[in-house]
C-alpha cells in the first residue's frame, strides 16, 4: 500500500463535514500557520516539499509562489483553479465530492502565505453539485472561526468564494480562467504581463490547481522536508491519478510518485488490468493532451527502464518515445480500440473547445478535425497522412496559450505511434467505414 | 534607453516600447507584418501571430533565448535583446503556416471585394503565401450583412483580429457590435437585430485589415487602383476634418481617414466626413497623397508601374482559350 | 461545397423580466462578493440562476436586464452568453440530456448510449421531440470520465449509463413531466 496523504482520512463516515474533518485533525495547518508562522516561512515550507503543480504543467508551486508581485499596495489574489475539464481527469471533482475541507485548509494556509483576502475557487459550471458542496463547506469553515476577520484571534482576515463557469475548456488556462472570473468571454490573456504581476483585476494573483492547494495543508503539518521524502528524485510526494477507459476498476488513486506504471495498470490496489481480459493497447496518462503510448513504451522506457509514474520518467525519451505527467488523466486503450476514431474523437473536441482568438489554434484545430473524420469515414488520402502531421508542427509552439498544443500533440503523437492504422484507413477505406469495425490488427491479418 | 538589435540593425528605444515597435523605429523590411495589432487601439494585438519573430537572446543581463518564438507586437524589448525578423527561417516558416491558417477558409474573393488592392491580407499572401493551397475540406461561410446603414459585414473575409470591436469601445461610443460565438465559428455580430450607429462608426471600415467591413457607399463603385487619393480637408465639429478624397476625375468617390506608413489612421474621422460630404465643393483639396505601402494601389500610380508577373500566364492561358 | 453557419439574428421580445425577491436578492449578495467597480464578475453565476429561473433558456430582455444590473453594455452580456455553452440563447425541450461523447466516455460506450437514446427518443443531436419533453445534445467531456458513460439530465449526472439504466432514466423522467423540477437542483441554492 502506498503512503496517503490527500486521502489519508478518506474512508472515515462524515468526513465531508466539518466536525468530522476537524476531529480528524483537520484545520491544524491553518493553526500551525497562522499562530506560529510568518507567511514566508509557510512558502518556505512548500518550496522544500518539492510540490509542483498538479493541475498539468508540473511548475514548481513554491518558486510560482515568490514570483507574487509583493511589493505592490494593490491587493493579492491567490485563484483556485478547479475547471477540471482535461479528457481523463476527474480527480479534483473527487476531492471536492469526498473531502472539501482539505481544499479550504489548502487554501486558507496558502492565503496566509500569499497576502490574499480574498480568494476565489473558480468550478466549471457542470460541477453544479460540487459548487453546492463547496459553498456549504465554506460556510461550515466560517461559522467554526476558520474564515471571515480576525481567524483564530490573528490579524488575518479571509474570504473564499466560489464561482462558477459555464462549459468552456479553456478556463482551465490560468489566464482565460482570470478573463471568466471577471465575466468576460474565456479568451487568454496575451503574455506578458503574467499573472503573478498583472492577474485578476489587474492585480498579481496566483492560480493554482485544487489539488495542488489541498496539498499544502498535508504538507504544512509534516513539514517540507518531510514531504519531500516521499516520491522519486523531483517528483515528491503523492499525485492523485484519475484512472479510466478500458480497465477493470476506473477510479481516482493516491499514488506515491515514482510508482512503475505497470503497477499501477495492473495490481488490484489500482486500475486491476484491462477490462475483459484484452491486451493493453495504449495509455494516454496524463489527460487528453499529453502524447499517447503504445503498450510497450508505456511500461517500458525506449532504453529498457521500466516506466514509474513520475515526472521526470513519463516524459523519458522526449516525445519521440515518452510522454507527460500532465494532469493524471489516465487513459486507458485496449487492444480493440481504433486509435484513428479516439484521435479524430480527440481533435474535434480541441476543434469544440478552441476560443477562436489566434488564427493557427482557430482554423488549424478545425482542419485537423475535418482531414481525421474524411480518414475515419473511408475518405483519405494517403497525404493526409503527412498533412496531419504538417499542421499539428505548424500550430505547436505558435498559439496564444497551450490549447494549440494540446490539440497538436494528440494528433502527432497517435501519427507517430500508430500509423499503421491510418494508412490502414486510407489503403482499406470499405474495411472501415463503419465505426464498429474490427480492430485494425485484426482486419490486417486478413487483408494485408 | 534600451538597446535592442533586430535582424542585425541595433535602435535605442524607451522601456517599455514592444519589439514591434522598435522594429517600426528601423522601419523598412525588417518591420514584422501585424494584422491585429493597431497602436492607437489599447489591447489590440497578439492575436493573428503574424509578427511572431525569434528571440535568440533575451537581454544582455540573461543571454538565453526565448524558448517559442513570440509575438512582437506584445512583448516589450530588454537592454540587449537581439531578435531575428526575416533573417530567421524558422520565423518566415512559421509565418508562412500563418498565412495558410487564415486562408483556409477564406473565400479569397478578391476579384469580387472591395478592398482588394489596399488589402492586409492580399499583401502579406502575396509575400509569404504558399502559391496552391493544401485545403480540400469544406469552407465555412456566414450570411453577408448590413452591420451599419452604411457598412457591410462579410464575415466570410473576417480573421478575427478585434480591431473592430476595440475601435468601437475606444473611439466610437457604445458598443454594440462584438465578437460573438467562439473558436471557428466565431463572428463579429451585434446578435440581435440592431445598427452601429455612432456619429464615428465608419472608423471600424478603415481598421479591419480585410474586406470585411466596407463602405456601403463605396461598394463596387471602382477598384480603389484607379483612383486619386488625395489629402483634403474641410471645417469639421467632430472631427479633425484631415482625410483621403479617393477621387476619379473630379468626383469623390469615397472618404477615408488618413493611414500611415504602417497603414494605420492618423486621425480618427467621423461619419459625417466619411459619407456624407462627397461633393468635391466640401472639400479643401490639398494634393495627391502618397501611399506608402506594397500594393497595387501604390504600384499603379505615382511610382514605378510594376506588372504583377501573374498577369502574363493569365494572359496566355485567356487566348489559348479563345 | 461549403459549410453554412447561420447564427440566427434575435429579437426582443419586449415582455417583461421578473425575477422573485429572493432571486433578486442573491443577484445582489452575488455582485457584492466581486471589489468595487468589478460587479461584471458576477456575470456567470448570475446568468445560471437568470436562465434556469426564466425557463431554461435567456432571452434577450433577460440579458439587458442582467447587463443593466451589472451596469455594463448589454452587448458584454451577448459576447459571454454566446461563448459558454451552458448558456443558451433558445428554448430547450424541458429535460435537457447532454451526453458525453468525448473519447474516455466514447471508449467505454459513449456512442452507443447517444445511439440508444437517439432511437428511443426518435430524435438527432440538437433536436428535441415533438411534445417537447427532451432535448437531446452531444457534449464534450464532463470532467467524469471514470464513470462512463455519463451524461446530464439538466446539469444533474448520469452515471455509468446502459440502456437499461437509460430506459429507467427516461419513463422516471416522463412521469415527472408535469411536476417543477426539485428544489435542490436550483443554482440559486448551491450560492449561499
Amino acid at each position: 500500500m502506498g503512503r496517503k496523504i490527500l486521502l489519508e482520512h478518506i474512508d472515515v463516515p462524515g468526513i465531508k463535514t466539518f466536525d468530522v474533518y476537524r476531529a480528524n485533525k483537520g484545520y491544524s495547518a491553518v493553526e500551525k500557520a497562522l499562530k506560529t508562522m510568518s507567511p514566508d516561512e509557510v512558502i518556505e515550507e512548500v518550496k522544500k516539499s518539492g510540490l509542483r503543480g498538479r493541475g498539468g504543467a508540473g511548475f514548481p508551486t513554491g518558486l510560482k509562489w515568490s514570483f507574487l508581485d509583493r511589493k505592490t499596495n494593490n491587493p493579492r489574489y491567490l485563484v483556485c483553479n478547479a475547471d477540471e475539464s482535461e479528457p481523463g481527469t476527474f480527480k479534483d471533482r473527487y476531492l471536492i465530492d469526498h473531502i472539501p475541507h482539505l481544499l479550504i485548509e489548502g487554501l486558507i494556509v496558502s492565503s496566509y502565505a500569499l497576502g490574499c483576502n480574498a480568494t476565489f475557487v473558480y468550478v466549471r459550471g457542470e460541477f453544479k453539485t460540487q459548487i453546492g458542496i463547496l459553498e456549504q463547506a465554506v460556510a461550515e469553515a466560517r461559522k467554526a472561526g476558520f474564515l471571515g476577520k480576525n481567524i483564530l484571534g490573528t490579524n488575518y482576515s479571509l474570504e473564499i468564494y466560489v464561482h462558477s463557469g459555464a462549459g468552456a475548456y479553456i478556463c482551465g488556462e490560468e489566464t482565460a480562467l482570470l478573463e471568466s472570473l471577471e465575466g468576460k468571454r474565456g479568451n487568454p490573456r496575451i503574455k506578458p504581463p503574467f499573472p503573478a504581476v498583472k492577474g485578476l483585476y489587474d492585480c498579481p494573483t496566483v492560480v493554482n490547481n485544487v489539488e495542488t492547494l489541498a496539498a499544502v495543508g498535508p504538507i504544512i503539518n509534516m513539514g517540507g522536508p518531510e514531504y519531500a521524502k516521499i516520491g522519486i528524485g523531483r517528483s515528491t510526494g503523492t499525485k492523485l491519478i484519475s484512472a479510466c477507459g478500458n480497465i477493470n476498476k476506473p477510479g481516482v488513486y493516491e499514488i506515491e510518485l515514482g510508482l512503475p506504471v505497470s503497477e499501477f495498470l495492473f495490481s488490484e490496489e489500482y486500475c486491476g488490468g484491462i477490462k475483459g481480459g484484452k491486451q493493453l493497447k495504449a495509455v494516454i496518462p496524463g489527460g487528453s493532451s499529453v502524447p499517447v503510448l503504445p503498450a510497450k513504451l508505456i511500461t517500458t522506457t525506449a532504453a529498457g527502464e521500466p516506466r514509474l509514474m513520475s515526472y521526470e520518467s513519463l516524459a523519458e525519451g522526449g516525445f519521440v518515445s515518452g510522454t507527460m505527467m500532465g494532469s493524471g488523466g489516465f487513459i486507458v486503450y485496449d487492444a480493440d480500440a481504433c486509435m484513428v476514431r479516439s484521435t479524430w474523437n480527440f481533435s474535434r473536441f480541441y476543434h469544440h473547445e478552441s476560443c477562436g482568438q489566434c488564427s493557427p489554434c482557430r482554423e488549424g484545430t478545425g482542419w485537423m478535425e475535418k482531414v481525421l473524420h474524411r480518414i475515419e469515414n473511408g475518405h483519405g488520402r494517403q497525404e493526409d497522412i503527412d498533412l496531419l502531421v504538417s499542421i499539428a508542427a505548424k500550430i505547436e509552439g505558435n498559439t496564444i496559450c497551450p490549447l494549440g498544443d494540446a490539440a497538436a500533440w494528440p494528433v502527432a503523437s497517435a501519427i507517430r505511434h500508430f500509423r499503421e492504422e491510418f494508412e490502414f484507413h486510407v489503403n482499406y477505406p470499405e474495411l472501415v467505414r463503419d465505426p464498429k469495425h474490427q480492430p485494425i490488427s485484426k482486419l490486417a491479418q486478413v487483408h494485408v | 534607453m534600451f538597446k535592442v538589435t533586430i535582424d542585425n540593425i541595433t535602435v535605442e528605444v524607451e522601456p517599455g516600447t514592444t519589439i514591434l515597435n522598435a522594429a517600426r523605429k528601423i522601419g523598412g523590411e525588417v518591420v514584422p507584418p501585424a494584422m491585429c495589432y493597431y497602436s492607437k487601439l489599447k489591447g489590440s494585438g497578439g492575436k493573428c501571430r503574424t509578427c511572431l519573430v525569434k528571440v535568440a537572446q533575451g537581454s544582455a543581463a540573461d543571454p538565453r533565448p526565448m524558448p517559442k518564438l513570440v509575438a512582437s507586437c506584445s512583448t516589450p524589448v530588454q537592454d540587449g535583446m537581439v531578435v531575428q525578423n526575416i533573417t530567421s527561417p524558422e520565423v518566415l516558416a512559421a509565418r508562412k503556416a500563418i498565412v495558410e491558417f487564415l486562408l483556409i477558409n477564406h473565400p479569397l474573393d478578391c476579384p469580387v471585394c472591395d478592398q482588394a488592392g489596399e488589402c492586409d491580407l492580399q499583401d502579406l499572401s502575396f509575400k509569404h503565401g504558399l502559391e496552391a493551397t493544401r485545403y480540400i475540406e469544406e469552407k465555412r461561410e456566414f450570411d453577408v450583412v448590413d452591420i451599419g446603414e452604411k457598412i457591410k459585414l462579410h464575415m466570410n473575409r473576417c480573421i478575427l483580429c478585434y480591431r473592430c470591436v476595440y475601435t468601437a469601445d475606444q473611439i466610437a461610443g457604445k458598443r454594440v457590435h462584438g465578437v460573438m460565438y467562439r473558436g471557428d465559428t466565431a463572428e463579429i455580430s451585434t446578435l440581435i437585430s440592431q445598427n452601429i450607429n455612432s456619429d464615428f462608426s465608419g472608423n471600424v471600415i478603415d481598421v479591419c485589415p480585410v474586406g470585411a467591413l466596407t463602405d456601403r457607399t463605396f461598394r463596387f463603385k471602382s477598384r480603389v487602383w484607379f483612383l486619386n487619393p488625395m489629402n483634403a480637408h474641410r471645417d469639421c465639429l467632430k472631427c479633425s476634418g484631415k482625410v483621403t478624397a479617393w477621387m476619379f476625375g473630379k468626383e469623390i468617390y469615397r472618404v477615408t481617414a488618413r493611414k500611415d506608413q504602417f497603414g494605420e489612421v492618423e486621425e480618427f474621422i467621423c461619419d459625417e466626413c466619411r459619407f456624407e460630404k462627397k461633393q468635391t465643393s466640401d472639400w479643401v483639396i490639398e494634393g495627391p497623397r502618397h501611399i506608402e505601402r506594397n500594393s497595387v494601389i501604390s504600384a499603379n500610380h505615382y511610382e514605378k508601374i510594376k506588372k504583377p508577373s501573374i498577369i502574363k500566364p493569365l494572359e496566355e492561358k485567356t487566348e489559348k482559350q479563345e | 461545397m461549403a459549410l453554412r453557419i447561420q447564427h440566427k439574428i434575435f429579437e426582443r421580445d419586449n415582455q417583461p423580466v421578473e425575477f422573485s425577491k429572493e432571486t433578486l436578492a442573491k443577484f445582489r449578495k452575488l455582485i457584492g462578493r466581486y471589489p468595487e467597480g468589478r460587479q461584471k464578475s458576477a456575470l456567470l453565476p448570475i446568468l445560471h440562476i437568470a436562465q434556469e429561473e426564466s425557463g431554461g433558456h435567456l432571452r434577450v430582455d433577460v440579458m439587458d436586464f442582467v447587463a443593466d444590473l451589472l451596469k455594463i453594455q448589454p452587448v458584454e452580456v451577448y459576447e459571454v452568453a454566446t461563448f459558454y455553452t451552458q448558456f443558451r440563447l433558445e428554448n430547450t425541450g424541458k429535460f435537457l440530456l447532454e451526453v458525453c461523447r468525448t473519447a474516455p466516455c466514447a471508449i467505454c460506450g459513449g456512442e452507443d448510449i447517444f445511439e440508444y437514446l437517439s432511437e428511443k427518443l426518435g430524435i438527432t443531436d440538437g433536436e428535441t421531440t415533438p411534445d417537447g419533453l427532451f432535448t437531446l445534445q452531444g457534449v464534450e467531456c464532463l470532467g467524469a470520465c471514470g464513470y462512463a458513460p455519463v451524461m446530464q439530465v439538466n446539469t444533474e449526472f448520469e452515471e455509468n449509463l446502459t440502456n437499461e439504466k437509460i430506459d429507467r432514466i427516461l419513463s422516471e423522467l416522463r412521469s415527472k413531466a408535469n411536476v417543477d423540477k426539485p428544489k435542490e437542483s436550483k443554482w440559486a441554492e448551491k450560492f449561499c
